[in-house]
């Protein structure tokens, strides 16, 4: 049963790290802010949310865990409006998103 | 009623976050306790809402389910997108209706259009959105209206 | 599979860093910033568990939301800043 709990929690951690990496990597490939605020989003989700889920099944129940739970509740408050936020000033500061008719169709 | 939500909530907090059982750290939570309380006191004279009927509603847990698969769902299709390049996405600009009537039903909707990787909110003006989407597919998404159904379904407890 | 899960995330937070210091514009480097706090939070509370150290969970938990709330006053601070600036090109 340890055995079990402990596949899972290393799944849910390997998942998350490479959700991680690839939103990193999404910082870099996409086109313009906006965009990369995507990327970013993945990294604050579902990499945030695996690696806590891991590590509170790593932890067992103990006072260790409630507080993990605490930090995933303040993520889960923080970082959609940490983004809107960004965005909202990036647009009343006149910041142009990159849109797809602009370009002309793909590319 | 409120003020007993309020006193467990904060209790549970307290306990969470220091997990002594001192008489002298017990007593300095009762004292934080009650200072908090005659803060929210104060500031609800200025403000009204303060207790949303939206953390009433019976239906929460089932939307909040809903939303994780919806976040799981997305992410899985941004990421698939960061590895085929940016030659696969579509970025628009889009207007959304929302036909919530209390703030914090809309306040919750607009969190969750963000939560969702591939469309954040740009601009709240009254009940019209502004949304940034990485793909028509998931401005369509959106556009379909059926986290906004959710949402005002939570609104009737 | 400890070191994995370290490595990883700090994998992620040296790309932010290098974004942070190559982006180009003031909110890519806010939105590198950021990402880089997140991260931190995440491998303080891997240290924590992991690593054996109980007492660094409740730095990751007061690190969230300094950090949360440094992100909220840059760009509150930005964001009037250049309304000033509207309103004096506009007179």
């Amino acid at each position: 049963m340890s055995l079990f709990i402990d596949i899972i929690s290393w799944a849910c951690i390997l998942c998350g790290g490479f959700l991680g990496v690839t939103g990193a990597i999404g910082l870099f490939r996409f086109p313009d802010f906006y965009t990369r605020l995507h990327a970013a989003s993945i990294t604050d989700t579902l990499c945030a949310g695996l690696i806590i889920l891991g590590l509170i099944l790593q932890a067992g129940f103990t006072l260790m865990s409630l507080k993990l739970l605490m930090l995933l509740g303040i993520f889960a408050y923080t970082a959609p409006t940490a983004s809107h936020i960004l965005a909202k000033t990036a647009f009343k500061c006149g910041l142009k998103p990159v849109l797809y008719d602009q370009k002309g169709g793909g590319s | 009623m409120k003020t007993y939500v309020l006193v467990a909530i904060l209790a549970c907090f307290w306990m969470i976050n220091s997990g002594y059982l001192k008489p002298l750290l017990l007593g300095a939570g009762v004292l934080s306790i009650i200072t908090v309380l005659a803060l929210t006191s104060f500031m609800n004279r200025k403000d009204g809402e303060a207790f949303p009927i939206v953390l009433l509603s019976r239906r929460l847990p089932g939307y909040l389910g809903w939303l994780v698969w919806q976040i799981v769902l997305a992410n899985i299709d941004v990421v698939k997108r960061v590895w085929l390049g940016p030659a696969s996405i579509s970025p628009v600009v889009f207007r959304t209706h929302a036909s919530q009537s209390s703030e914090a039903a809309k306040v919750l909707y607009a969190n969750s259009i963000t939560m969702t990787p591939g469309t954040v909110t740009l601009f709240v003006r009254d009940d019209v959105f502004e949304v940034h989407a990485l793909t028509k597919e998931g401005a369509a998404e959106v556009q379909k209206g059926e986290m906004d159904r959710r949402v005002s379904a939570l609104e009737t407890v | 599979m400890f070191l994995a899960a370290t490595l990883s995330i700090m994998t992620v937070m040296l790309l932010a860093l290098i974004r942070a210091f190559a982006g180009p514009g003031l909110f890519d480097r806010i939105l590198a910033v950021n990402m880089f706090g997140t991260k931190t939070v995440l491998l303080v509370a891997v240290l924590s568990v992991l690593g054996g150290q109980p007492t660094f969970i409740d730095v990751a938990v007061v690190y969230v939301l300094i950090n949360f709330i440094s992100i909220v006053a840059v760009l509150r601070f930005f964001e009037f800043g250049r309304r000033e600036d509207e309103a004096e090109e506009g007179r």
